[in-house]
């Protein structure tokens, strides 16, 4: 599957606040990434509906990356923690429709950390490109995680919601 | 009306050019994306002609959209905005991406960069044609001002608003305006009297007609927002009536229970259970202290109320919750000490001539437990020699890893006052020396002439273990000199821990209440910490003094002269507009689930109990669009990054992939 | 709770005490120490400046040595619970430097995955897993009036986190607290006892020596506890070599704290192995805590 010259396409949905102007920063000190990445812009990482991601590897992206402040310093107080609690059941998701999880990443990137996100997209890439094409039919019936993946989301589910209860 | 969308890809000179072919990106879409009528390439596309070149287009082609390829919204959305909004066109019909920042500066390859450049430009053409035109929001300005923190920042942002003819609610905790300054003896480099400079500026305060001064009494909730706030106050029962009460101070003077003052003499002094912190108090209104009060404790005494020559003295009085309108918030709450006995080996605690630095200001202070006598814990002997240990829970991993930034010159001002009012021998132990502002390193020079000498190492260890002779009797404070390369053991006969500055314990707490958060030491963020220090990211509050980090007096001053600036120009303005970027409600399919009630830190959704749906408080939302994402039955939308633009958004900027695989998501 | 136990050379040796009084205590307690079949040497302080991969393999094979099924081990002597944890740690942050330390192992045939085995010093066992209140529980004869000044030594409180402060360490405060004994707060409590200083070079281990003695005693300390068998040889052994260098007259006890512990829960001071010590602890004992000893 992996394959050297395979060149993917990530998607990458950027909060505003830290994660877009780090961009930004990488851009300004001339830090070189790979061109796979495409940035959409929204307000803020808490903003990004996990329709987005599964839209976009329908859509042909190769892989996501969610992007946003780092915990505690989140423009809107603490809305990247809802991020992360989304990417941890959207992972069991991915996993369950026979898409590799790692395909998906959320990082924090302050806005000073051009040079750590620009190295997070390079491992991003690195590791997609590994995985080869998405190959989500072949492993919706394959992938023998995938039950697993099932369980989990149930059981994440139900510890959910006797949180919020 | 069919979409008419203008694309404008700008080469930035050879910024953009150098690694994207801009000429075949502009004329590719203007060939490949449905909708579009004009697609052009300019070398400046901000300069007044490019703008010119859109307001024309707009205005000759009936343009509905504009894109416009070239650097980072963050430069320039508002100018491109303002040309659209000049030719006739709603600003929010224009959308930025980011070709220079996010292409061509990442990237060498300009295969690569042009193949990008076309997918951002596809995905902002596919997002255009679904914005909406949007107007922001205008609210009036309520003219008063709350002020959290009567400390020497709090108290200048109260008086320039009081003096500019605004009213000012003045929040305290303690019994007492004046803050950590009221318990220093001399400020550095001038060596003023703290009490003299700030006395002053206390009673101002006091007697201000346009302030409300709400002392001894915390802030419990905020809600409303910029022009608008809500505050519920509540005022901690003093036990004494401010209204009967003259401040003559007799109930101080009779009442039998002493008690160690923990708090304004830093343990150093005594108070009585009925108390006024120091003389110079404002309001002089005392507090009794129900914890150690005869009466509270074991029911007997009255000696306050029945000495009280205005019947003043109310031990039934209860908390009262005031509520107050006012348009914008001052946070000026603060600091404390760092616990010097988190390091052990110092000795604080333990050893008993080891001193924290707010206890030797206190001891040098004149109106202090020793009216100014620097002596030993005896009460008696003076120190023949002195160790000033700086960096006390600072620059320290294990502790705070920032600079406190103002106790290397308190330090120097301790090192002077010993050397001026004894013969003891004073030694500073440093890491570095740190006297950045105006005559701060002429006073460094100074305490070098007057004989202060300097060990360049951070203290191991204060120990009473001796090992010579001459160590006996003595605290050993023990050093690696880093300028010597030796390890050295200096007996001295007092030791002072400079210890650092903090956060307020409950400062987040605090900050979430008015929606501001706190860096990862615990200091509130500031909207940017070198072009915006005093404002924050929620509108109308704002931060002053050393709440917003580690700063001295004349720092916290113009501060907290900068932030009433601030709000002073808001008030004058009379108005805030308001970004139109907010969440919605589309209550007729709202199911009432209430799972994004919760998810607000801004409390900008409520709950309809009678029509059973959630709404949203425009006022108060700030748009980051968590709630939408959120909503099980998609009846949020977010303006300007609604679903339908962002799916746009994400099938144009995937215009070049090829699906894999044909999943409908509905079907998972 | 069960536990695999390494008591090292010295506690077969000079440290018997330290071994019988651990035994007794831990039995009491309901810890259950397997012992390592056929354990080796650590190597001591030594040989890890002589050659690193070597002292690693030496002293990774005692944890490979360690059952499957458990996956703690104790020691009891401060340089084995550091020659083990260190192993353990430089195996898991240099993942080639924990290749090579297997291939060495693999010549006897054994491997160890690293991090598996959890390595912790008797005193956390007590004080961590045990607990003030199981503690306390047991003491049937209070050390009421001793005054114990605890030494921790270098070893155990310094580079491993213990959950105790390293330059102030306040766990063994706390275990004697809890048995009812003064305990004497004096600052040397995490000085080098010169270890094998006293090999090296006689003044400078005695002054090492001198300094901690001087000490404990000018904060009127009855005795000294400590956790580590070097420390208990240095202060134990020379203090009358020391008492001959310097002049001074120091008499005092050096104990174990499971010695300790063993008196308070009412054990045979026998079995402690009271009476190894060469500046005998029973004059003490008997003056403050009567006769309760006989």
């Amino acid at each position: 599957m992996s394959n050297e010259n395979f060149d993917p396409i990530i998607v990458g949905f950027f909060c505003n606040w830290c994660s877009y102007r780090a961009a930004d920063l990488a851009g300004s000190a001339r830090i070189k990434y790979p061109s796979n990445v495409r940035i959409i812009r929204v307000m803020c990482s808490g903003r990004v509906d996990p329709t987005f991601v599964l839209k976009a590897l329908a859509d042909g992206a190769d892989g996501v990356m969610i992007a946003g402040c780092h915990p505690g310093e989140c423009h809107y107080i603490n809305q990247n923690y809802k991020a992360m609690r989304r990417y941890e059941m959207l992972k069991h998701t991915l996993s369950a429709m026979g898409v590799e999880p790692e395909r998906v990443r959320l990082v924090w990137a302050s806005a000073a950390e051009g040079q750590q996100l620009a190295e997070a997209i390079d491992e991003l890439v690195g590791d997609v490109r590994r995985l080869g094409p998405l190959h989500w039919l072949q492993n919706w019936d394959e992938n023998g995680q995938r039950q697993k993946a099932l369980d989990d989301i149930v059981k994440e589910h139900e510890e959910a919601m006797e949180v919020s209860a | 009306m069919a979409d008419k969308i203008g694309i404008y890809v700008c080469h930035c000179g050879s910024n953009i050019a150098g690694t994207i072919d801009v000429e075949e990106v502009a004329r590719w879409a203007g060939k490949n994306i449905e909708g579009v009528v004009v697609s052009r390439d300019y070398k400046f596309m901000c300069s007044s002609l490019g703008q010119q070149m859109i307001e024309d287009d707009i205005k000759n082609e009936g343009l509905t959209g504009v894109v416009v390829g070239a650097c980072s919204p963050h430069l320039h959305e508002k100018t491109f905005r303002n040309a659209c909004k000049r030719a006739g066109l709603n600003p929010f019909l224009c959308q930025m991406t980011n070709l220079r920042e996010h292409v061509s500066w990442v990237n060498s390859d300009k295969a690569a960069g042009t193949k990008k450049a076309k997918a951002l430009i596809f995905a902002a053409a596919e997002r255009v044609k679904r914005q909406k035109p949007l107007e922001p929001m205008e609210v009036e300005v309520n003219p008063a001002t709350l002020v959290v923190g009567g400390g020497i920042a709090g108290l200048q942002a109260t008086l320039e608003l009081a003096d500019a003819g605004y009213p000012v609610y003045l929040v305290e905790r303690e019994p007492s305006i004046g803050g950590h300054m009221a318990q220093f003896d001399k400020t550095f480099p001038t060596l003023d009297c703290s009490a003299c400079i700030l006395t002053p500026k206390m009673s101002e305060v006091g007697q201000h007609e346009n302030v409300t001064l709400l002392t001894y009494s915390e802030l419990e909730e905020v809600s409303g927002s910029v022009g608008n706030f809500k505050v519920k106050i509540r005022k901690k029962a003093r036990y004494v009536d401010e209204d009967k009460c003259t401040g003559c101070g007799i109930c101080i003077e009779k009442c039998p229970r002493k008690v160690i003052d923990n708090a304004f003499e830093a343990g150093m002094g005594y108070r009585k259970a009925i108390y006024s912190p120091f003389p110079q108090a404002v309001p002089r209104i005392p507090v009794i202290d129900t914890e150690n009060c005869t009466w509270f404790t074991r029911g007997k005494c009255r000696v306050c109320s029945k000495v009280c020559p205005t019947d003043a003295v109310d031990y039934d009085q209860k908390d009262e919750t005031v509520e107050l309108n006012v348009g914008n918030i001052i946070m000026a709450t603060g600091w404390k000490l760092f616990d010097c006995k988190r390091i052990p080996q110092y000795g604080f605690g333990r050893l008993a001539n080891v001193y924290t630095s707010m206890e030797f200001e206190r001891l040098c202070n004149a109106a202090g437990p020793t009216s100014g006598k620097i002596v030993m814990r005896d009460g008696k002997t003076e120190p023949k020699s002195v160790a000033i240990v700086h960096c006390v829970g600072s620059r320290d991993v294990n502790f705070n890893p920032y600079c406190s930034a103002v106790c290397c010159m308190a330090a120097l001002k301790f090192g002077h006052l010993v050397l001026e009012k004894t013969k003891a021998e004073v030694y500073s132990f440093y890491i570095d020396i740190r006297t950045p502002m105006k005559e701060y390193e002429e006073f460094y020079q100074r305490l070098l002439g007057e004989g202060m000498h300097f060990i360049r190492g951070k203290v191991a260890e204060v120990t009473d273990a001796a090992r010579r002779p001459e160590e006996h009797g003595k605290l050993i404070v023990q050093a690696e000199d880093t300028l010597l390369g030796k390890q050295r053991r200096i007996p001295v006969d007092m030791v002072i821990l400079m210890g650092g500055l903090e956060p307020q314990a409950d400062a987040k707490e605090l900050g979430l209440k008015c929606g501001i958060s706190c860096s990862m030491a615990g200091w509130y963020t500031e909207r940017h910490p070198k072009l915006d220090p005093v404002a924050t990211m929620t509108d109308g509050v704002f931060v002053a003094g050393v709440c917003q980090g580690p700063k001295d007096i004349p720092a916290a001053v113009a501060q907290g002269a900068a932030a009433a600036a601030r709000v002073a120009g808001m008030i004058a303005k009379g108005i805030v507009t308001i970004e139109p970027i907010v969440a919605s409600i589309d209550e007729e399919n709202c199911s009432g689930c209430r799972i994004c009630n919760d998810l607000c830190p801004f409390n900008a959704i409520e709950y309809d109990e009678e029509k059973k749906v959630s709404r949203v408080i425009t006022a108060l939302c700030k748009g980051c669009g968590t709630c939408v994402a959120a909503c099980p039955a998609g009846v949020i939308t977010g303006a300007h990054f609604n679903n339908e633009q962002i799916f746009a958004e994400i099938d144009g900027i995937l215009w070049d992939a090829n699906p894999q695989a044909e999943v409908e998501i509905a079907s998972v | 709770m069960k536990y695999a136990y390494y008591p090292g050379c010295s506690l077969e040796r000079n440290a018997a005490a330290y071994d019988h009084s651990v035994r007794e205590v831990s039995d009491l307690l309901g810890i259950k120490l397997q012992e390592i079949d056929d354990w080796n040497c650590c190597g001591a302080t030594e040989y890890f400046s002589q050659n690193e991969l070597a002292a690693c393999a030496v002293i990774a094979r005692n944890l490979a040595l360690v059952e499957p099924q458990t996956d703690q081990i104790v020691a009891p002597c401060a340089a084995c619970y550091l020659n083990l944890a260190k192993t353990d740690k430089l195996m898991v942050d240099h993942p080639e430097f924990g290749k090579e330390v297997n291939q060495c192992l693999a010549a006897g045939g054994l491997k160890y995955e690293p991090g598996r085995v959890t390595v912790r010093h008797m005193l956390d066992v007590i004080v961590d897993d045990i607990g003030e209140t199981a503690v306390r529980d047991k003491v049937v004869r209070p050390l009421a009036g001793l005054r114990v000044a605890p030494y921790y030594g270098c070893q155990v409180v310094r580079p491993i986190d213990n959950n105790d402060n390293p330059e102030y360490p306040m766990k063994m405060d706390h275990l004697l607290n809890w048995l009812g004994a003064e305990v004497v707060d004096y600052p040397v409590k995490a000085h080098c006892c010169g270890g094998h200083l006293t090999q090296i070079s006689e003044p400078q281990a005695f002054e090492l020596i001198r300094r901690l003695l001087q000490n404990a005693q000018d904060y009127n300390a009855d005795m000294i506890i400590c956790m580590c068998p070097m420390c208990q040889l240095n202060l134990d052994g020379y203090q009358s070599r020391v008492n001959g260098f310097f002049g001074t007259e120091f008499k005092l006890p050096i104990m174990y704290f499971t010695q300790m512990l063993g008196i308070a829960f009412g054990i045979d001071p026998q079995k402690l192995g009271f009476g190894k010590e060469l500046v005998t602890a029973m004059p003490v004992l008997e003056a403050k805590l009567g006769g309760l000893l006989v």
